[in-house]
């Protein structure tokens, strides 16, 4: 829903209507096996956690309908509120940082003034290709005092830096993984949206006698605010399902992620732990209506801005 | 399910439409000149994302015991590279081995699966005008907002009831649907196959089938090879679904099985097997790097096509 207002109308010329009724329906024909599997992988599970979220299985009594209980106990758990407020806390902190850091990126590479330019992109976009599970790992074991990177500097400055992975810090620690890990991403997407600018405008500018600086906020900037929502949103849509980094990251370290840590690890513990599956049910919903209204709000502040 | 035969890019190449012109400088503007100090800026950004990757190089090559006890940007005494990873081949009956197998399953049906799906349907919406076209791009769409995760739970125990969990299809099903890829094979088919090759076949009588497989596909390679490439990351690295639908780690994939080497060397009394864990990390981030390095072509454009959503 969020991503219709900021995507093109279908890019289909459209064919003309040509042919009989019989051609008019070979495009279902194409798209059907789509649309099966569609129907079968998001519609009915959407369809499936509504329905579960408005019944309560009790050991004693069996399944009943409830209403908006599961609702009522999710708006009024602190576990929950916790949680949403430190994604919300990591979406407002990370998310900025990154983008900025990947806009730095892209208009460097367009700006034709590195050595190397295609090293540079392939070698930032790199961890991209890195699974979450494997890059978690990585900078989980080098966060470490033992035998970490952090470990490493203790030892040889003879200082005690702060345990990346202690309760106060661990957010920020999971929040570096994650910009490791897209940071690239994001910079080839605002990239490739700056080589789509018309050229036309780059000399226009230069007859006005722009400078650098001028040009960027002038003509790349204006341009790259498409790209950037898009690239918000997303980011937004994944700080709401944080889940694999701080979900590995427990086991090294336990006391400072809990099992509620995140909206999706709560859910994901409430299923699978606790054998809540309808309350798990509704806080997965709350959790998808939450995500695309904030995510909607970021499209449309984003979109105001342009005009 | 025949899935497999259309993740094989076909040989032929059409020239990519969404590529974007290679000289940019040269058309009719000066070259700026390039900035030592701008490349060194920018050189802390190549060394944040470098460096880890070096790290897992290194600390592969390291005993258990000089992973502990030496500096972790530089080689130990000995290079173990090789040991570690025919320890980690054979650790635990291979099962790593085991794992490496499951996760080609996984990308080959799932990704080939998903790319073909996409294929099809970027196709028909992108060449057909037929009833319900608009709604289903809103419907797709909109689907991409919804959170994964909030799917997994219902979809889990909708599988439990069908008795499909611990099976590979409880991994290869959910993985079939790519709203993205759907998306970037519209764009794709709408620029790369034109109308009115589709009605010369026709008027020369050639069936729909026919006509989608003789003219457009070969038309479509280079966009089917991206969405390929990108699905294929995606299952590759694929945790939070085959962890929820997967218990037995004979059907775990690289993934989830890498995490419960890590857990059982977290916990007291479990075998620390930390350089286990990090070689097999390495190894199981090699194929996507070569993957990455040797289509550089293919993601380009994808992302180029990408951006054309702005």
């Amino acid at each position: 829903m969020t991503s219709t207002a900021t995507a093109p109308a279908p890019p289909a010329r459209r064919p003309p209507p040509r042919g009989g009724p019989g051609r008019r329906w070979a495009g279902w024909g194409f798209l059907a096996p789509f649309m099966t599997v569609f129907a079968l992988v998001f519609v009915a599970p959407i369809a499936y956690s509504l329905y579960l979220s408005v019944y309560r299985n009790r050991l004693v009594g069996g399944t009943s309908f409830v209403g908006a209980d599961n609702y009522r106990t999710a708006f009024t758990d602190p576990v929950f509120w916790d949680a949403v407020v430190r994604v919300g806390l990591f979406l407002a902190v990370q998310v900025p940082i990154m983008l900025f850091l990947a806009l730095l990126l892209a208009l460097a590479l367009d700006s034709g003034r590195l050595y190397g330019r295609d090293f540079f992109r392939i070698s930032i976009f790199l961890p991209y290709a890195v699974p979450a599970v494997v890059a978690t790992l990585m900078w989980g074991f080098m966060y470490g005092t033992r035998f970490g990177l952090v470990g490493n500097a203790n030892d040889l400055l003879g200082i005690t830096l702060p345990d990346p992975l202690s309760p106060g810090l661990v957010l920020a620690s999971i929040g570096n993984i994650v910009t490791w890990q897209f940071v690239g991403y994001n910079m080839l997407i605002l990239y490739s949206a700056l080589r789509t600018v018309p050229h036309e405008l780059y000399e226009a500018a230069e007859v006005d006698g722009a400078g650098q600086l001028r040009v960027i906020t002038a003509v790349k900037l204006p341009a790259l605010r498409g790209a950037l929502v898009i690239a918000a949103v997303f980011s937004v849509i994944g700080s709401f399902q944080l889940f694999n980094e701080p979900s590995i990251l427990r086991n090294l370290a336990p006391n400072a992620i809990t099992s509620g840590y995140t909206p999706n690890l709560y859910t994901y513990s409430l299923a699978f732990s606790g054998q809540q599956q309808n309350q798990a049910a509704a806080v997965a919903v709350i959790m998808g209506l939450l995500t695309m209204a904030v995510a909607y709000a970021v499209q449309l502040f984003g979109m105001r801005r342009a005009v | 399910m025949g899935t497999s035969a259309p993740a094989r890019p076909p040989r032929r190449r059409a020239p990519s439409p969404l590529r974007p012109p290679r000289a940019r400088w040269g058309r009719g503007a000066r070259r700026p000149r390039r900035s030592p100090a701008l490349t060194l800026v920018t050189g802390l950004a190549l060394l944040y994302s470098l460096v880890p990757l070096v790290w897992l190089f290194v600390n592969a090559t390291k005993s258990q015991e000089s992973l502990l006890g030496t500096f972790g940007l530089w080689f130990g005494p000995e290079f173990s590279l090789f040991d570690n990873v025919s320890a980690t081949l054979a650790y635990g009956d291979g099962v790593f081995v085991r794992w490496l197998l499951n996760t080609v399953l996984y990308v080959v049906l799932g990704a080939g699966g998903a790319t073909l799906l996409a294929v099809l349907g970027g196709y028909a919406l992108a060449r057909f005008d037929f009833p319900g076209r608009r709604a289903v791009f809103a419907a797709v769409l909109g689907a991409a907002a919804v959170p994964g995760t909030a799917l997994a739970v219902p979809t889990f125990l909708m599988f439990s009831r069908l008795g499909l969990t611990d099976t590979p299809w409880a991994v290869i099903v959910p993985s079939l649907i790519s709203p993205f890829g759907l998306y970037l094979m519209w764009v794709f088919a709408a620029q790369a196959v034109p109308a009115e090759l589709l009605e010369a076949a026709r008027i020369d009588g050639s069936g729909e089938l026919r006509t989608f497989l003789t003219v457009a596909l070969p038309l479509l390679a280079p966009g089917t090879a991206t969405v390929l490439l990108f699905t294929m990351v995606a299952t590759w690295n694929n945790y939070f679904l085959p962890l929820i639908m997967i218990r037995d780690p004979d059907w775990f994939p690289l993934t989830v099985g890498l995490n419960s080497w890590n857990a059982q060397a977290a916990t007291a009394g479990g075998e620390p097997v930390f350089h286990l864990v990090i070689t097999g990390s390495f190894l199981t981030i090699v194929p996507l790097i070569a993957a990455f390095l040797l289509l550089q072509r293919y993601w380009r454009s994808g992302l180029t096509a990408g951006s054309l959503k702005g």
